[in-house]
């Protein structure tokens, strides 16, 4: 506890259990704020949820065995979308381990490959260097999970603390400024280009490098893409953007990646919903690559500069580079933004409402329109998911949490307390499937006893609609095992109020503006609303997973018309 | 078959080989051999990994492996810069004059002998262990054993060297425990 104070951390959300028990008493008289979940994997993403949305180190803590194991699921979630927590587990004494004894699991063993790095410590010496290096290493460089597991033997014992002075981690060696020439090369391929485009990751974000994006955007002129894990990295109301590229990107933002001669990457990794089949992926792009992590570059496509370093400090020395560089000369991109430009125009983000029932988009657009881009919205896995990155306007960093990498279904009821616990005077939004609310909703209860107001909008399409929508175009609408039934079982609105939330029920059109606000006049309590919405909405436009970019379809076999259009 | 040497310096500390086996494996690198053991400082320990990349590349996957946080060092053991050797042993089960001069052209020893068996080691590059055990093959191999390779740098260049010369480069702030640990992420 005295290592997690001198860490700096200000709350931990988990679950005490047996090996556990001895860093749990003195919880009891520490400034640290603990907050008891209702099950060790909202306990995980309450922590990224809180990392997330304020950019500091989320702390969870569970028991051995049964309490570590419940962490894997956020511990894999946080390092594929790179999101600093530390995890801190009890195990069986040491001279116990490896003797299968009650509540034993190798947790170290068992989350060696989801996690940035993990620990096992016996000796009760080592926790406070232990510790000091989970948080150094959690929250520098490419930012991440890190477990540190500890004997009950280890939690016990009396030993005098002594926080490190000096970290000894010989292995870790962080790059935080590119090469000047890389740079130099970089500010050339810019302004060389005559279709750049700025492909913009996650990574910026975590860097804290949206004004230097928008600095460095601003003097290039170039189309911006904000990936799903970077929206909110770059106004949506800001003329350079496109939108959001991948399978269910934009029709201009896909196709500006598709036809770009050069990607000005930032903090992205060519995943694979991203650039669709890789082999024919913006052909005919040069790569400029900006990323903390040296492992990115390279791996799914080839760089021809590769800027390795801090985004912030990366764009910020672009800057006078390029301002060097087009003095001699500007690339002219009047033609691409016609051509650009005019694909946004021709093919916005849209959707019909249904003759019968709610339209789900219709609902999610509303909540961003009335509660605004100061407020944080978190989204579940699913077509939620889609149209809450679609249909909501970012405009703020840290203000779009969503389980991109892993797709943790049963992600946004904790990621919206923690980031809520982080951000307790902004107004936090889980918008959630009824599917994925089903597998966490338990953290309610958390939130309500807590005192934590989320408010949480159930789109409600009674099915595991993603689910359901490949299997209506991929497997001749047999709707094996999607429908979930859940207009009738549960009754959300009853399940809300047994859980000490307000729960508000919404089925019509008219009904959904009203309600929205009643939501967001309540703000003692945790509040769930029901929408009822139309099940057969999709999510478009659409590009088939496996399939190329360039076969982006915008409504079910409508691909756009791309005419005469020559790029 | 692209064989490739890699020379690798961790900590020794627990789990290490765990993690690079576990990386191996979920990147589905193929390991050809493997061999670690201690080096001149007793905090950290060498590996020797020769890989088959099967059209992975060598510089990703070092940098996979460089981001384990007790990989210290990482670099490739070119076949002309460097000596490679790996150790057989092997039982054969006949005796005589003929084998021995078999082990005498390869310049391997006879290290245990009974009635009809011999155990014969040989210490050198791969090829010619397995120059030496198609010339036994005659004689009835019962059984063997060889160890991964192990490589070393040719002249006076050290791994540990080049490691010290890279620490002095990146992150100047690393072992400075003064800031908050967090601070880094806040601004
Ligand atoms: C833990 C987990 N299990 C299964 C899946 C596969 N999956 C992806 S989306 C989805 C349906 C989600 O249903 P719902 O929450 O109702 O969202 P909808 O698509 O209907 O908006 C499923 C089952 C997943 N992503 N995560
Ligand atoms: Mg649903």
């Amino acid at each position: 506890m005295n290592s997690l104070e001198h860490a700096g951390v200000d709350v931990m959300f988990g679950i005490p259990g047996g090996a556990i028990l001895p860093a749990y008493d003195p919880i009891f008289d520490s400034k640290i704020r603990h907050i008891l979940v209702r099950h060790e994997q909202g306990a995980g993403h309450a922590a990224t949820g809180y990392a997330q949305a304020t950019g500091k180190v989320g702390v969870c803590i569970a028991t051995s065995g049964p309490g570590a194991t419940n962490l894997v699921t956020p511990l894999a979630d946080a390092q594929m979308d790179s999101v600093p927590i530390v995890a801190i587990t009890g195990q069986v004494p040491g001279p116990a381990i490896g003797t299968d004894a009650f509540q034993e699991a190798d947790i170290r063993g068992i989350t060696m490959p989801i996690t940035k790095h993990n620990y096992l410590i016996t000796d009760p010496d080592q926790i406070p260097a232990a510790i000091s290096e989970a948080f150094h290493i959690a929250s520098t460089g490419r930012p991440g999970p890190v477990l540190v597991d500890i004997a009950k033997d280890a939690l016990q014992k009396m030993t005098s603390f002594a926080w490190p002075k000096q970290r000894e981690l010989a292995g870790y060696r962080l790059q935080l400024d590119p090469e000047v020439g890389a740079i130099n090369d970089a500010a050339r391929l810019i302004a060389q280009s005559q279709k750049p485009v700025f492909y913009v990751g996650g990574g910026v974000i975590k860097a804290n490098a949206a004004k230097e994006l928008f600095r460095l955007a601003e003097l290039v002129g170039a189309p911006v893409v904000t990936t799903l894990m970077a929206r909110g990295a770059f106004p949506d109301s800001h003329p350079l953007h496109l939108g959001m590229p991948g399978m269910h990107g934009t029709v201009a933002a896909v196709t500006a990646l598709q036809k770009a001669d050069l990607l000005i990457t930032l903090g992205a990794r060519f995943d694979d919903r991203v650039t669709g089949k890789l082999s024919t992926f913006a052909v005919n792009a040069r790569v400029i690559h900006a990323d903390i992590d040296p492992a990115e570059i390279g791996k799914n496509r080839f760089a021809d500069v590769a800027l390795i370093g801090d985004l912030k400090r990366t764009m910020a020395s672009l800057v006078p580079a390029l301002e060097k560089e087009f003095t001699k000369s500007k690339p002219d991109l009047t033609l691409w933004w016609k051509q650009m430009g005019g694909l946004r125009s021709t093919y916005p983000l849209g959707y019909d409402h249904p003759a019968d029932g709610l339209s789900p988009q219709y609902v999610i657009e509303r909540i961003g329109a009335i509660s605004g881009p100061d407020s944080i919205y978190c989204a579940g896995v699913g077509q939620h998911q889609m149209w809450a990155s679609q249909f909501i306007k970012y405009e703020k960093p840290r203000t779009w949490l969503n389980s991109g990498g892993l797709g943790t279904m049963g992600y946004a009821v904790p990621a919206a307390m923690g980031a809520k616990v982080g951000a307790p005077d902004t107004s936090v939004w889980a918008i959630d499937g009824d599917g994925c609310f089903q597998m966490t909703n338990q953290e309610l209860v958390t939130c309500a006893i807590n005192k934590i107001p989320i408010k949480v909008a159930v789109i409600n399409n009674e099915s595991l609609g993603m689910v359901r929508q490949w299997q209506t175009l991929f497997y001749s609408s047999r709707y094996s095992n999607t429908d979930l039934h859940s207009k009738r079982i549960p009754d959300f609105v009853k399940l809300a109020d047994a859980m000490g939330c307000i729960g508000l029920r919404c089925e019509s059109r008219e009904e959904v503006d009203a309600t929205i606000n009643k939501a967001m006049e309540i703000n003692d309590a945790p509040v769930v609303i029901d929408f009822s919405v139309n099940r057969d909405a999709m999510v478009w436009p659409m590009v088939a997973a496996g399939t190329s970019n360039d076969e982006i379809m915008i409504a079910r076999e409508m691909a756009p018309d791309w005419g005469s259009q020559e790029l | 078959m692209a064989l490739h040497t890699l020379a690798v310096l961790v900590e020794n500390s627990p789990g290490v080989l765990a993690r690079v086996a576990s990386l191996f494996s979920r990147r589905g690198y193929n390991i050809d051999s493997l061999a670690v053991g201690p080096t001149e400082d007793p905090k950290i320990s060498r590996m020797t990994i020769v890989l088959n990349l099967e059209g992975h590349a060598l510089d990703q996957v070092s940098a996979q492996l460089f981001k384990l946080i007790n990989v210290i060092g990482i670099q490739e053991m070119k076949p002309a810069e460097s000596y490679e050797r790996e150790l057989l042993l092997v039982k054969v089960g006949s005796n005589g004059p003929a084998l021995d001069e078999v082990a005498r052209r390869y310049g391997a020893r006879v290290v245990d002998k009974s009635d009809n068996s011999v155990v014969v080691e040989l210490v050198a590059e791969s090829d010619e262990i397995s120059a030496l055990l198609s010339d036994l093959a005659p004689f009835g191999v019962k059984e063997l054993v060889q160890s991964g390779a192990i490589a070393l740098e040719r002249g006076v260049k050290t791994l540990s060297d080049r490691v010290r010369e890279e620490q002095g480069l990146s992150n100047p702030d690393e072992g400075n425990v003064a800031e908050s640990a967090t601070a880094d992420y806040q601004n």
